[in-house]
């Protein structure tokens, strides 16, 4: 059994059980009507073959279907979708055991950032006194593969980060539509050695990416039995619609028996309701919906219910993601999961602020405090992401380390047991009975086992600066220090000969 | 058991925090084992001089706690049951010492919080921690008047008194005390150390005490370092 994560004891339930019934019904009912709208003739055809029914339609200048899918065909998918699901991993401890029945909460990264900031100290001498001080000076760069393969790294030595999105967008000027996928996931498995996730931007690049992950796992079999890469796709364009392109994936990604995540990510007041109520019925509809297809096409299919919705700023209707309403929408997502037993993955870490500071520590802590409480299985947007979810920051993430680490000590149990009395008893009367009434000597256990949080470590000792960022600068710099556990010669050198598309730059056995 | 075996499983006990049997250790498997009360009266027994044992195991495994304090390694906590180790030591030592003049101890120190003020954790840590380092401690406790602690001083014959306030109402009762010791003339044989969290260096400085901590470990340091330089009687 996995020992990463936290096991969160009772989670928050947002919704009774009456409420729960109440979206699921409601998402039943709009599932049939409207239905939803459907550009991939495949899906379509599945989904007429397990009893929905189809009107063809045309919108712009592609056709499209409305599906009206009866609950018969969804109750049949989540009949047949595991409740268990692992996200596999080069090692077998970092593996991400997922079990919808359970409470144990995963955290690892995520989106697709344009830029990495950088962040680097520099000396300012005050015009009030002449003092020299040193603050921290920031500056955004485009993503790119070397970005990629520094976080892929980082993410290996960050101890409470269990599993690693793609996070940085490749914009190298030798990265194209057609090598992307086969660059970014090589990245991704040669320098760590975690649970890896990610989308395929091409989807004729599938096989390549599925054919290297069996190299480095030994072939299909132990690749399902390990599945090293897990799959998102984004096939709900919300409201209600399956692209036509990711159902392709969806479907192909099912039938090859590999864990794929059903992404759909409404917008709370643009292309979703802003109340809860209307929110959750059309997300939980839309997961449903892309849950139906991947079952359908292979019953039984390694399945995550991924549900990322969110708030819309009211003055520009970007997402926003540091407010109580995006909290909500993601609490009772992961309510609904668990009442479908199907694993679930959520959201929680993401900062509107641009650069790391107060903002964005006020962003994080509160959705890394509140989303977890329900338990999701997976939370991703965690370490390191800024500005929505344009930029990511390497210091940030260092930070959220140990964010998470104090929101895992937040939830584990209480300890509240009948064996325990006698104990607690018996040191309450020790300590009233001795000289100075202190219990220092009774905490020096849990100290040891690691129970008593240590306190968040980046506070300086300068008492007129804040040194947090500064110091998260230095940790980043010794975690960078660390040599990488790249996947072996041997594998890499049949990589390099058999996945087309591999730029030479990223092996790391090159002369 | 071997006066070199005997030494070492009482550093070893002072740095499992152990007072006696029945203690636990930071590790597992200790209760029922002889805890430093035990070990020293064995050692005691068996001959060897309260020097040797004050210097050798007690002092030694004190050293070897701030060692592992600075390293990261220990805990208050740990040093603080270190602490309460030694003092059991120092106890089951207490009537060889008193024949031997307490050559041994580094000093008397008459501890007290002020008057009007209740709080007590501060000033039982810099006791128990004085302790450990070898002080003949006396505690008066909490809510103490000027003219008692300065009555205290001069019974005991003490070499310093340290005091403590936690409100900044209380803290002004710490310049009584100052008084009180130079009304009575003690104030070149005693020094004055303050701690508590509104006190300062600069406080210390005006209301005349002779040093500030700004925690325990601070004070047991100015403790030393002022009745090394000279404020011993």
């Amino acid at each position: 059994m996995s020992e990463r994560g936290v096991v969160v004891a009772k989670p928050y339930e947002r919704l009774s059980q009456e409420q729960v019934e109440l979206v699921h019904q409601t998402s039943l009912d709009l599932l049939e009507t409207p239905g939803i709208l459907c550009y991939n003739e495949e899906a379509v055809a599945l989904l007429e073959k397990a009893g929905a029914t189809a009107k063809k339609t045309r919108e712009g200048e592609h056709d499209a279907w409305w599906v009206s899918i009866p609950e018969k065909v969804v109750q049949k998918a989540l009949d047949s979708a595991p409740t268990k699901v692992t996200l596999g991993a080069r090692k077998p401890e970092n593996q991400v055991v997922m079990d919808a029945e359970g409470s144990r909460v995963y955290f690892g990264t995520g989106s697709e950032t344009n830029y990495w900031l950088e962040v680097e100290p520099e000396t300012f001498v005050s015009k009030q006194d002449g003092r020299e001080q040193v603050f921290p000076v920031t500056k955004k760069n485009r993503g790119s593969l070397e970005y990629l393969c520094r976080s892929a790294h980082l993410a290996e030595q960050l101890d409470n980060l269990d599993f690693f999105l793609r996070n940085v967008n490749v914009q190298d000027s030798d990265i194209s539509g057609e090598n992307k996928d086969v660059n970014v996931f090589f990245a991704a498995l040669n320098y760590t050695t975690k649970p890896i996730v990610s989308g395929v931007a091409d989807p004729e690049q599938l096989e390549n990416v599925v054919a290297m992950a069996e190299i480095i796992t030994g072939g299909r079999e132990q690749l399902i039995k390990n599945p090293i890469v897990t799959f998102i796709t984004s096939v709900i364009k919300s409201p209600l619609q399956i692209v036509d392109e990711t159902a392709d994936k969806l479907m192909a990604i099912s039938k090859l028996g590999l864990p794929v995540i059903i992404s759909t990510s409404p917008q709370g007041g643009s292309t979703a309701p802003i109340e809860e109520f209307g929110m959750a019925a059309q997300v939980n509809a839309e997961t449903l919906a892309g849950i139906a297809i991947n079952q359908l096409a292979n019953p039984g299919a390694p399945v995550i219910y991924g549900a990322v919705p969110v708030r819309a700023r009211m003055d520009d209707l970007h997402d926003m993601y540091g407010v109580p309403e995006f909290c909500h929408y993601n609490m009772i997502c992961a309510q609904m999961a668990r009442y479908y037993k199907v694993p679930c993955y959520s959201t929680a870490g993401v900062a509107d602020a641009k650069v790391p500071g107060v903002q964005a520590a006020v962003e994080k802590m509160f959705t890394y405090t509140a989303v977890p409480s329900s338990a999701p299985d997976l939370i991703h947007y965690a370490f390191g992401l800024l500005d929505k979810t344009q930029t990511f920051c390497p210091e940030q993430a260092v930070l959220e380390n140990h964010q998470i680490a104090m929101v895992k000590s937040l939830y584990r149990e209480s300890g509240v047991e009948a064996g325990e009395a006698g104990r607690i008893k018996s040191m309450i009367e020790e300590v009233m009975n001795s000289p100075y009434r202190l219990y220092a000597r009774f905490a020096r256990k849990m100290l040891r086992r690691g129970e008593i949080f240590p306190g968040f470590p980046f506070e300086g000792d300068l008492e007129e600066e804040d040194q947090t960022l500064l110091a998260a600068h230095d940790k980043l710099k010794e975690l960078e220090k660390q040599e990488p556990e790249h996947l072996s010669e041997d594998i890499c050198k049949r990589i390099f000969e058999q996945i087309p598309g591999l730029l030479p730059r990223l092996n790391p056995y090159k002369k | 058991m071997l006066k070199e075996e005997l030494i070492k499983r009482i550093v070893e006990n002072v740095l499992q925090g152990r007072r006696n049997k029945d203690d636990e250790g930071i590790e597992e498997d200790y209760v029922g084992e002889p805890g430093v009360a035990e070990l020293v009266q064995e050692a005691l027994d068996n001959g060897i001089d309260t020097n040797t044992i004050l210097l050798e195991a007690l002092s030694k495994g004190m050293k070897q706690v701030g060692e592992k304090y600075e390293t990261g390694e220990y805990f208050i906590p740990d040093m603080l049951t270190a602490a309460e180790a030694v003092e059991a030591g120092m106890k089951v030592m207490e009537p060889h010492l008193a024949s031997a003049g307490e050559s041994e101890r580094k000093g008397k120190v008459i501890m007290a919080t002020v008057e009007k003020d209740l709080h007590d954790i501060g000033k039982n840590l810099v006791s128990i921690m004085l302790k450990g380092a070898g002080f003949n401690v006396v505690d008066l406790g909490i809510d103490v008047p000027a003219a008692r602690i300065a009555e205290a001083a001069e019974q005991e014959k003490a070499d310093l008194v340290g005091l403590s306030a936690l409100l900044n109402t209380t803290m002004v009762n710490m310049e009584d005390v100052v008084k009180e010791l130079e009304n009575k003339g003690l104030r070149d044989k005693v020094k004055v150390i303050i701690g508590g969290a509104p006190t300062s260096d600069d406080f210390a400085a005006e209301i005349g005490a002779d040093g500030y901590g700004k925690d325990a470990f601070a004070a047991i340091r100015v403790a030393e370092n002022l009745l090394q330089s000279g404020g011993k009687n």
